[in-house]
């Protein structure tokens, strides 16, 4: 259906195009002279046929199934819903919306039956509706666009107009998408808070999420504190840092430094590639052979070592950040001028010399940021942590231990089950919130830093 | 100022340039031992993953005859025969000393499930067939894949494998026989998701990223370019053009969960698009690539030199006829390659679409946008997820695939940068 509406809107355009068009070459070849050309007369059809009947299209879209619905619940017997809450309608909804798509289950009652062969008529009748109403605005803007052509008219200042403003939306969805971002999480966070009081989400120890959510279910009491989780998170980060800073670096200084051309243009693309590996990749590495080779270095060396070991789950994610941090080291060693290096070396400096005292402290901040950055990639990673780090919540420094992430709740908790109406789903919110809060903080902090010391030497 | 006269060959000034010369090879091989250490992981990333993958290319089958007798098949109506007889039949005529019904079990166990489904097909394809006797090659069961791999080593304890010695003795009398064989396993390719690992292909998968991928294109890539070139060639450098500029910014920096409860919260709770649907996933996917999209266009619109646009104003042109007759087509290889690489790391995204429902568990390939589908890297976390041993080489072989796809556009993108580029 919305396959040939689409396809109806670009024929009226395309024949609103040349419909112009040629009623504009018919105005030059009469002798007048057009303000604009005449493909411009054209794409002012485009715009007036084109875009109102998209807008109306994505806006019918939008409203349809609510408006349906409503009209549905308002024309079912008093009786139907009468004291009922909003819970058990909207299942009395979904039952119609089954019997009308020939699902049935059982016997439906009467009053579903007809409310079913309602919701399947207004269906119909909305589909016709859409249909005639895309063809009547399509048909209205190539009419207007039609009776505006003339030799004065500034066919060309109108498609430009139109332009810019399809322009400014595109650069504003950005906008948009954090302003979404941030509007789901809090309005879904305030609802986890009214259920579970926030100074209890935030300086509470423990984390046990698996409440019961029907009441026949075994499980335990359940607690919303997310320190516990934070606490493994940053755990996992360190040990990522522990392994991608030094070996990042190292690897950095040694490629900008010491390295011939010939070794950089082989190294630089497969530290790439190492940078291009999804995630999802790097998870079942950890789980396959990374986790293994450790429980049995573990054993060999008497330490008990868990299965799902921070140490696998921060290992790989190192690995995974050592392209990253090179990469920005690499930056920042090469924006030091040049003036400071030569003088280095005039001075009698070896070329060690020269990148620890002179190179490396110059470029420091640049390498802060990039390390920051590489934070809260870390703190915001996903796969690695769900498919090999653990789901209880401990807080142990140890890190053999198995711990658990924000992210690998937020998955946790919103897998299979998504009703948002219990503090277990609504919690992943909270967690997200907090997991956009944080990143958030350190990419500023660390943008600003790397701008600051950009300026330092430009 | 004092001049110290220094004697620069004496005992300490020659130890101390030593010292220094040595920390200087130091600092050199701790480099060497750093890059060493990330391309030995990259190796081993590679090595383990073709290893246990490469198995996974080709599958055991055998070759039985089945009797697609009328008495279990109505040719009027093939969907409701009695498949699980005829199979039965068919391994009892391969070993007839097996009289008891445990020992034919234990048979029919060799043949994977997915032998009745075979029939079937052929049954319904062609139903003029029934009553004909058709000689078949059917995928054998996981453990005797295994087996056959010698992924399964006949030399562990038989309380410690998944098969018995007398299931290898039956096993090893049908490879004398010459029946089994190990051709390449297009269902890898051909079949969709499945519980048993010798019948799960990545066909789902497939389609499911490619429509992920297109709705994610579609909706990016117009919006990409057109953000682009008003943030470079339009927009007044004011207070919003800033806010914008911040916001591209940090939205490329926002952890990929982070979209992935965007979506579940907006666009299946709020406007309510069904679930596990690759029109969520691309819409998803886009909103993640934008900043990729409008960051290349904006590096390939500056890289445009200044002398083009002022000669095409020159002549008369207006600002939009220079942007879309000049600077647009000239930038595009730059915001293509950019848009290609971005499409690569939307391909290899998986954290949102777990989130919404892109890992359900699915038989049948996606027909449109908005049918229940899985992606490739959400298919790779369900199997990795699997507890069933053919699934651990099937992981490893899907992985391959989506690294296969990933090294093609990668290498398009570097193509086309190579071929298109231009200095001015």
């Amino acid at each position: 259906m919305i396959g040939y509406l689409v396809a109806l809107i670009a024929l009226m355009s395309l024949a609103g195009y040349f419909w112009n068009r040629e009623a504009a070459k018919a105005l030059r070849a009469r002798g007048s002279r057009l303000h604009s050309l005449p493909s411009f007369h054209g794409s002012y059809a485009v715009a007036l046929a084109a875009l109102p009947a998209v807008i109306f299209l994505l806006a019918w879209l939008v409203f349809e199934p609510s408006a349906i619905d409503m009209l549905v619940r308002l024309g079912l017997p008093p009786e139907a819903t009468e004291g009922k809450g909003p819970g058990e309608i909207s299942l009395l909804m979904s039952e119609i919306r089954q019997t009308a798509t020939g699902r049935i289950f059982g016997d439906p009652p009467e009053h579903v039956l007809a409310a079913a062969e309602r919701f399947t008529r207004l269906n119909a009748l909305a589909d016709w509706a859409l249909g005639a109403l895309v063809f009547a605005v399509a048909a209205v803007g190539l009419w207007l666009a039609r009776r505006s052509v003339a030799p004065a008219f500034r066919a060309r200042q109108g498609v430009e107009r139109v332009l810019t403003g399809l322009m400014i939306a595109a650069s504003v969805t950005a906008v948009f998408t954090t302003l979404g971002i941030f509007a789901s999480l809090v309005f879904e966070a305030a609802r986890f808070f009214a259920m579970v009081p926030i100074d209890e989400f935030l300086f509470g120890l423990n984390w046990e999420p698996q409440i019961p959510i029907r009441e026949d279910q075994i499980a335990g009491a359940g607690a919303f504190g997310w320190l516990p989780v934070i606490w493994g998170t940053l755990v996992i980060t360190a040990v990522a840092m522990f392994v991608s800073v030094p070996v990042g670096l190292l690897t950095a200084i040694y490629l900008s430094e010491f390295a011939s051309a010939r070794v950089r243009g082989v190294a630089k693309p497969l530290l790439e590639i190492l940078a291009g590996v999804p995630t999802v990749v790097y998870g079942f590495f950890a789980v396959l052979v990374v986790a293994p080779a450790m429980r049995d270095a573990g054993r060999a060396l008497g330490l008990d070592v868990a299965p799902n070991t921070a140490l696998a789950a921060g290992g790989v994610m190192g690995i995974m950040l050592i392209p990253f941090i090179s990469s920005f080291a690499d930056d920042a060693l090469g924006a030091v001028p040049r003036s400071l290096r030569d003088g280095s070396l005039a001075l009698g400096a070896t070329q060690g010399e020269t990148v620890r005292k002179v190179l490396f402290p110059a470029a420091v901040p640049g390498i802060v940021g990039g390390v920051l950055l590489a934070v809260s990639r870390a703190i915001g990673e996903t796969m690695i942590v769900v498919m090999a780090a653990g789901l209880i919540a401990r807080l142990t420094l140890n890190p053999l231990d198995s711990v658990t992430t924000v992210t690998v709740q937020i998955v946790t908790l919103l897998i299979g089950d998504t009703s948002f109406d219990n503090p277990k789903t609504l919690a992943a919110f909270a967690l997200g919130l907090m997991l956009f809060i944080v990143t958030l903080g350190l990419n500023v902090v660390a943008l600003r830093v790397v701008r600051k010391y950009r300026e330092l030497y430009d | 100022m004092t001049v110290t006269n220094v004697d620069w060959r004496s005992d300490e000034v020659v130890a101390r340039l030593a010292r220094r010369h040595r920390r200087d090879v130091r600092l050199k091989l701790a480099g060497m031992a750093a890059l060493g250490f990330a391309l030995a992981m990259l190796a081993t990333l590679v090595i383990s993953l073709a290893a246990t993958g490469y198995q996974a290319f080709t599958q055991t089958h055998v070759r039985v005859d089945f009797a697609l007798s009328d008495e279990h098949i109505d040719a009027d109506d093939p969907q409701r025969g009695n498949y699980r007889a005829i199979v039965g039949e068919a391994v009892a005529a391969l070993f007839p000393e097996l009289d008891s019904p445990a020992g034919l079990k234990r048979a029919t166990g060799i043949l994977s499930s997915g032998a009745q489904n075979v029939l079937r097909d052929l049954a319904l394809a062609d139903p003029a067939r029934v009553g004909e006797r058709v000689v078949l090659t059917v995928p054998v069961s996981d453990p005797f894949d295994q087996l056959a791999k010698g992924l399964v080593r006949r030399d562990t304890p038989e309380n410690q494998r998944r098969v018995s010695d007398a299931e290898i003795a039956l096993f090893d009398r049908l490879a004398e026989a010459g029946r089994i064989s190990q051709p390449f396993n297009w269902a890898l390719f051909t079949q969709a998701d499945s519980r048993f690992p010798e019948l799960a292909g990545l066909k789902g998968a497939l389609w499911g990223s490619f429509y992920a991928l297109l709705v994610c294109f579609v909706l990016s890539f117009p919006t990409g370019i057109a953000a682009g070139i008003y943030l470079e060639e339009f927009a007044p450098k004011s207070r919003f053009t800033d806010i914008v500029e911040v916001n591209i910014n940090n939205l490329a920096a926002v952890p990929s969960v982070v979209f992935g409860l965007l979506a579940l919260a907006v666009f299946i709770g709020w406007f309510g698009m069904p679930r596990s649907a690759p029109l969520v996933g691309g819409m998803t996917l886009a909103l993640m690539t934008l900043p990729t999209i409008i960051i290349a266009t904006r590096a390939a619109v500056k890289a445009v030199p200044p002398s083009i646009r002022e000669a095409a104003l020159g002549v008369g042109a207006s600002k939009h006829q220079v942007v879309t007759g000049h600077v647009l087509p000239l930038a595009m290889p730059g915001i293509l390659t950019g848009t290609i690489i971005g499409m690569a790391q939307a391909l290899g995204e998986t954290a949102p679409l777990l989130l919404i429902g892109m890992n359900a568990f699915i038989t049948a390939a996606p027909e449109g946008v908005t049918d229940a589908a899985t992606a490739l890297p959400t298919q790779i976390f369900i199997w990795a997820d699997s507890p069933e041993r053919g699934f651990v080489s099937r992981t490893s072989a899907a992985i391959l695939v989506l690294l296969g796809f990933l090294i093609a556009m990668n290498a398009l993108a570097i193509y086309l940068r190579r071929r298109f580029e231009r200095q001015w």
